[in-house]
């Protein structure tokens, strides 16, 4: 493949995992403080109808992008309070989260289909964003793409060095015993799951005013599951995480851009099952891999925790 | 009007009334609103296929105001599913339910059989039994004008085309769009990009990347969403609606659009159920009848295009041109209709080869 076209394709592929990413690295640190919310995708798709409904109302894709952050947080506090303040099932009440959101969504974005809104703004910088290849590789994406690797270092150090992190990950690997040393673990989960519903309100974002810039009902189409999926196959490690968005939507780009070119006579429907065997494949690989810790969940993980006081 | 207590009373209380009653009919209680039901495959604010049912909806509401009750599932997915939904919609007392996708067709059947006095309409299938009637548009049609546009406006002779699923309908609409582009640049290609869904617009404006990046210098879709043509526009290549007028998206770009409108025949179809007329058809109906129209031409159209794309439809409706007229070959080059001849309707229905020029 010539330099330039394979250039076009990692485009098209980062357009793909970057909502993929936000919204999976969210309910990573989320599943780290032992929370399962399984609301992503009505997260997600809240978040896309504010971002697109705000920033066509006031013209800013930057105040948009802020209410599907908020629009995200919201659905969270929600989550939160049925699961972490009355100790409601998390699974139950993740799955009407999502429901509630595509319901939520069609009904907040009725007057909103059908108008475009302009797309966020693409970094230019005179000179470089022009060179061949390296230009519009590294320099030429919208401020969401940049951040959504930015958001991988932070939350690996995050987890890894800071004592918030470390905080964190007690509480997911062992509530009982962090709640006995002082720490609270109700306070420490509601803002994991609020910044886990803010990074799906960002993926959200991302979709509606950058990937396809308009809202349409139901336009995640299952990111949020996958994104779910992703932060197992990750083994709830942000840096494995990004090699799985990327991954996932590298064989889902490469899949259309093979059958464009004739499909080397593999029937499209096989094509399209491309990107989940090779997220189930790597999936196996890892867990029946040598290497210690394959696939370590965290040990809370969907427990609800009820403090003895 | 009859309460339902009363109703039941009535019916226990002597069989013989209870048969005349089945006979009459909906008409029997003209008092009550007639209860029309609506399965989609899509979300009704999908600015595409869905939608275009949902105007079919909204015409039977206006036209027939209280004497009806419309009700609608959305987003309901082709499989075991729809077939509990049908069933509710029949069991909550809808009398006529209109199924609006292929994959709702064995389910539609066989929930038709179970409800004797309900009448079904299914759109697109080829299926019809006592109660149900089987409605579909002949899209084609509206192919055969943009391919002909296509055929003028392309620079590289490439074309790109976002499919959904390998079935007939979709299959003849490749080969109408590409037969009639091939008639004005005999060396025009298609390359067909399945990404198996009816809805998903970031997979939707994925696959139009991918095209456009192989040369495609002209889109067009069969899926639902207006992404392909907001990437379109964003890239300045050449595009088409799908179901719904979605310039707005493209405003430069969009030449024209390829219009369902379902609203007469549902308002038609409701008529007969009301007045007891209600008989199992199967109609496949286009730009004569009205069910398929174009929505206005793009400015950026050369005066001689929108003549030939004219021609075209005109030809259709006065029946002397027909988008499927041989001599056709196949992709592999073997002729498939003779010189002269025409596609019955039925071989365009089972349509699972590919004419000369696509790549799928």
């Amino acid at each position: 493949m010539a330099p330039d076209a394979a250039v076009l394709v990692i485009l098209t592929v980062v357009g793909a995992a970057t909502p993929l990413l936000f919204a999976a690295l969210g309910e990573l640190v989320v599943e780290k403080s032992g929370v399962l919310n399984l609301g992503v995708e009505g997260m997600m798709i809240l978040g896309a109808v504010s971002a697109f409904a705000v920033a066509v109302s006031t013209g800013s894709g930057a105040l948009g992008v802020v209410a599907g952050m908020l629009a995200g947080m919201a659905m969270a506090f929600i989550f939160g309070v049925l699961t972490l303040t009355l100790a409601a099932n998390q699974v139950a009440t993740g799955l009407a989260l999502t429901i509630f959101g595509l319901g939520l969504s069609s009904l907040m974005g009725a007057s909103f289909i059908g108008i475009p809104v302009e797309p966020l703004a693409k970094l230019s910088i005179p000179g470089i964003s022009q060179i061949p290849i390296i230009g519009p590789l590294f320099f030429g994406h919208d401020a969401l793409v940049y951040l959504s690797f930015a958001a991988v270092v932070a939350i690996a150090w995050f987890l890894k060095k800071s004592r918030a992190g470390m905080i964190l990950r007690a509480v997911g690997e062992s509530d009982i015993s962090a709640h006995s040393i002082g720490y609270n673990v109700i306070a420490v989960r509601y803002r994991a799951v609020l910044f886990g519903g803010a990074m799906a309100g960002l993926g959200g974002a991302f979709l509606s005013l950058s990937y396809t810039p308009l809202w349409n009902e139901g336009m995640t189409a299952g990111r949020g599951w996958i994104a779910l999926a992703l932060v197992v196959f990750s083994s709830w490690r942000p840096w494995r995480l990004l090699v799985g968005a990327y991954l996932f939507g590298g064989v889902t780009i490469l899949q259309l851009y093979t059958q464009g070119a004739g499909g080397l006579g593999i029937p499209a429907q096989v094509m399209s099952m491309l990107p989940y065997l090779a997220t189930i494949l790597v999936l196996a690989v890892i867990a029946a891999g040598p290497w210690k810790g394959r696939l370590d969940a965290p040990a809370c993980l969907g427990k609800p925790f009820r403090p003895s006081t | 009007m009859i309460k339902p207590h009363s109703r039941r009373h009535f019916l226990a209380g002597s069989g013989a009334a209870a048969g005349a009653l089945a006979l009459g009919g909906p008409a029997a209680f003209a008092a009550d609103p007639l209860k029309v039901g609506f399965v989609y495959v899509g979300p009704v604010g999908d600015f595409g296929w869905t939608h275009g049912h949902d105007l079919g909806r909204k015409a039977i509401e206006k036209e027939f105001g209280d004497k009806v009750k419309t009700t609608f599932v959305e987003s309901v997915a082709e499989g075991p599913d729809a077939e509990r939904v049908i069933r509710q919609l029949a069991a909550a007392g809808n009398k006529l339910i209109f199924t609006t996708s292929f994959g709702f067709m064995n389910q539609t059947v066989r929930v038709a059989k179970q409800f004797p006095k309900v009448m079904f309409e299914h759109a697109t299938g080829y299926q019809t039994a006592k109660n149900v009637s089987a409605y579909n548009a002949r899209f084609y049609e509206g192919r055969d004008v943009i391919g002909t546009i296509a055929g003028h406006m392309t620079k590289t002779g490439k074309f790109g085309y976002i499919a959904s699923f390998p079935i007939p309908e979709v299959v003849m609409g490749i080969n109408a769009f590409i037969l009639a582009a091939r008639k004005v640049r005999p060396d025009a290609e298609i390359k067909v990009v399945w990404v198996n869904s009816w809805f998903d617009p970031g997979k939707e404006a994925d696959a139009t990347k991918a095209l456009i990046d192989q040369g495609c210098d002209v889109i067009t879709q069969h899926t639902d969403s207006p992404a392909p043509i907001q990437t379109s526009g964003s890239r300045g290549v050449w595009c088409f609606g799908q179901a719904s007028d979605m310039s707005s998206f493209a405003p430069d770009q969009h030449l024209t659009a390829i219009l369902d409108v379902w609203g007469p025949y549902y308002v038609e179809r409701t008529r007969a159920v009301l007045d007891g007329t209600w008989q199992t058809s199967n109609v496949w109906q286009g730009f004569k009848e009205g069910m398929v129209e174009m929505s206005p031409y793009n400015k950026n159209l050369p005066a001689e295009v929108v003549a030939a794309a004219e021609k075209i439809r005109k030809g259709i409706i006065d029946g002397s041109h027909h988008s499927f007229t041989g001599p056709i070959k196949d992709q592999d080059g073997k002729e498939r209709v003779a010189a002269g001849e025409r596609m019955s309707d039925e071989a365009l229905l089972t349509m699972d080869w590919y004419v000369e020029g696509v790549t799928a």
